[in-house]
């Protein structure tokens, strides 16, 4: 078994979740498609830590879960509060900022 | 089993940022405890309070170069100096923040959880005092743009970025009037900002696959000794920078820039403007000059080419605004690119022109943000360019400012702007890159006509019914506004002591 095939699906994972983010209009999708990809990054620190030998992937691996729940916590209550007011949240109807 | 041995840590060294990161905890805990009344003025005095000492303790560091704290931590040259500008704009920009006598309560809503347009909402935007989260989250903000020009390790510099990015992101919703603009820009910030930052995450896991370690000094090693496959090591940068490209407006990584400068609150802007982009390219200077010095010759057309598009895409469509707050957004973004010349030119004055340019332009910019925030009429700040013609006639010393800040901006002589072009250009030169020169000079030409076009509206046009008051600003718009104009001014006249003082600074530790 080798350690290969994790930076292979990492790397799928993360383009999933790029590509995702540039074609899904809802918000909460496209912080989804975000999440995945910082997933993504994840499997590959672990995946390398386990082939270099080292343990910094796997501690790194830790600071970003707790990152992304940060992040959580912040885009929630951003998106919450425009779907109060406009009872949507697709990021097509955001559309007041232009030109 | 071997005891675990703690790495040294150099508590002075790492004082500012430790004081400020205490200062913000601090101010959470008086939003929770202080009685309602008494938060403005107890956080605002312990904002700046807070700021003043970090930049004391920076001031009495100033010959410390140390790597510190397992090698996380680089204090030298450059991060003390774009630490103390970082401080020293911030404090300017608390003092637009924390202005309360534009309007009724301040520019940020009493309630962020309030729903636009419901009763309360209409009742709070009546002169509720404005919610005084802001300053912890200014603070938080501040800490980790110190906290950023100093990483030594791809990994305390993500953290660093996050903790910088995050508050800002909050920062940006909370606008006391018209909340929808600025809820959506702070969404737009939000999206897009966390979208770079994924993939400099990503690109810091490639270069741990290729390095073996996430420290610039290993990279730096590995660069030139790596047995592993360049394409992690040419796919790692590129998505690293991607990152913090981002995060200093540079095209095509810009388009979020105009919208969220338009929607922020003025303040907020003005603190993005300034801050964040001393913060972005203190740790892009850090990254490329430190570890990715080997590849040079591999990234700097790159580099030079995003230079290009960025000072091309920031004069062109500069030309076609009709709102001051997106015109400034977009001059913010060919900045940006003159910045990055002055990156690209690898070379030690390359460094020194880069910091100078950031301390001429922060300034500036607040300066000109401070200016913008006192154009007001009955629903709050006109920022509408048309709404600007004939302000000369209403309020000359308001338009004389802002066509001085303006004339900076544009780079005549005997103002920042001419000085702070004139090394980073220069620098390019010695460092062998004329053609970013040549564009540099084409696009400075460019974007000299919307800002000349603002001075004409201001002087040159009757006013009408419509036209704007001028507020009077309290005492703290008052101070950051003179503080802005006055180092533009000093700078472009005495421009030699910081000069020197940026040369000695350009110098990172390895």
């Amino acid at each position: 078994m080798t350690p290969d095939y994790y930076l292979v699906l990492a790397a799928i994972l993360f383009t999933i979740g790029a590509v995702g983010v540039l074609v899904r209009r809802n918000a909460i999708v496209l912080f989804m498609c975000i999440e995945l990809m910082l997933n993504a990054a994840n499997l590959t620190l672990v995946a390398f830590s386990r082939i270099t030998g080292t343990l910094d992937g796997q501690i790194m691996a830790f600071f970003v879960m707790v990152v992304a729940a940060a992040e959580v916590v912040i885009g929630l209550a951003i998106i919450m509060s425009i779907f109060r007011a406009r009872r949507s949240a697709s990021v097509d109807d955001s559309n007041l900022l232009k030109y | 089993m071997e005891d675990l041995n703690l790495p040294p840590i150099d508590y002075a060294a790492l004082s500012p940022i430790l004081i400020l990161f205490g200062v913000a905890c601090l101010g959470v805990l008086v939003e929770a405890f202080a009685p309602r009344r008494a938060r403005h003025p107890v956080q605002l005095v312990l904002a700046i309070g807070g700021s003043v000492a970090a930049l004391v303790m920076v001031v009495l560091e100033r010959n410390t170069r140390v790597v510190t704290i397992g090698d996380a931590v680089a204090i030298d040259g450059p991060s003390l100096f774009l630490q103390g500008a970082i401080l020293l704009l911030g404090i300017v920009s608390l003092l637009l923040i924390g202005e309360r006598s534009l309007e009724a309560g301040g520019p940020f809503v009493a309630q962020a959880a309030l729903t636009v347009g419901s009763e309360k909402d209409n009742r709070q935007a009546q002169g509720a005092p404005g919610n005084t989260e802001i300053y912890p989250l200014a603070v938080f903000a501040l800490s980790g743009m110190l906290l950023f020009v100093a990483a030594n390790d791809l990994l305390t510099m993500f953290i660093a970025l996050e903790v910088l990015s995050l508050p800002l992101y909050l920062l940006c919703a909370l606008a006391r009037r018209k909340r929808l603009l600025s809820q959506e820009a702070a969404l737009k910030y939000f999206l897009l900002g966390s979208y770079a930052s994924a993939f400099f995450l990503f690109g810091v896991a490639l270069l741990y696959g290729y390095a073996g370690g996430v420290n610039l000094q290993q990279i730096n090693e590995a660069v030139a000794a790596s047995q592993n496959s360049d394409i992690l090591l040419y796919a790692g940068l590129a998505l690293l920078a991607i990152g913090l490209l981002f995060k200093v407006a540079a095209a095509p990584f810009h388009v979020w820039t105009p919208d969220v400068y338009q929607g922020a609150p003025t303040p907020v802007t003005a603190f993005m403007a300034a801050c964040t982009k001393v913060a972005g390219f203190g740790a892009l200077l850090r990254v490329l000059y430190v570890a990715f010095e080997g590849v040079q010759w591999d990234y700097q057309p790159v580099i030079g080419t995003i230079a290009v598009l960025t000072m091309i895409v920031g004069s062109v469509l500069a030309v076609t605004q009709q709102d001051i707050k997106r015109l400034l957004a977009y001059s913010s973004i060919a900045n940006a690119g003159y910045l990055l010349v002055g990156v690209v030119a690898q070379n030690r004055e390359g460094v020194s022109s880069t910091l100078f340019y950031l301390v001429a332009y922060g300034f500036t910019v607040l300066a000109a943000f401070g200016v913008v925030s006192l154009v007001r009429d009955a629903d709050g700040e006109a920022t509408h360019l048309s709404r600007w013609a004939g302000l000369g006639r209403r309020s000359p010393l308001l338009a004389a400012i802002f066509t001085f800040l303006m004339l900076a901006f544009a780079g005549i002589p005997l103002t920042s702007g001419f000085i702070s072009k004139f090394v980073v250009f220069g620098a390019a030169i010695d460092g062998g890159q004329s053609w970013l020169v040549v564009a540099g000079v084409v696009t400075s030409m460019i974007i000299a006509f919307p800002y000349l076009r603002v001075i004409v509206m201001m002087w040159l046009s009757e006013p009408a019914e419509t036209t704007p008051t001028v507020s009077v600003p309290g005492w703290m718009t008052s101070a950051a506004v003179f503080i802005g104009v006055l180092a533009t001014l000093a700078l472009g006249v005495v421009p030699s002591p910081l000069l020197d003082l940026t040369n000695d600074a350009s110098l990172f530790v390895r």
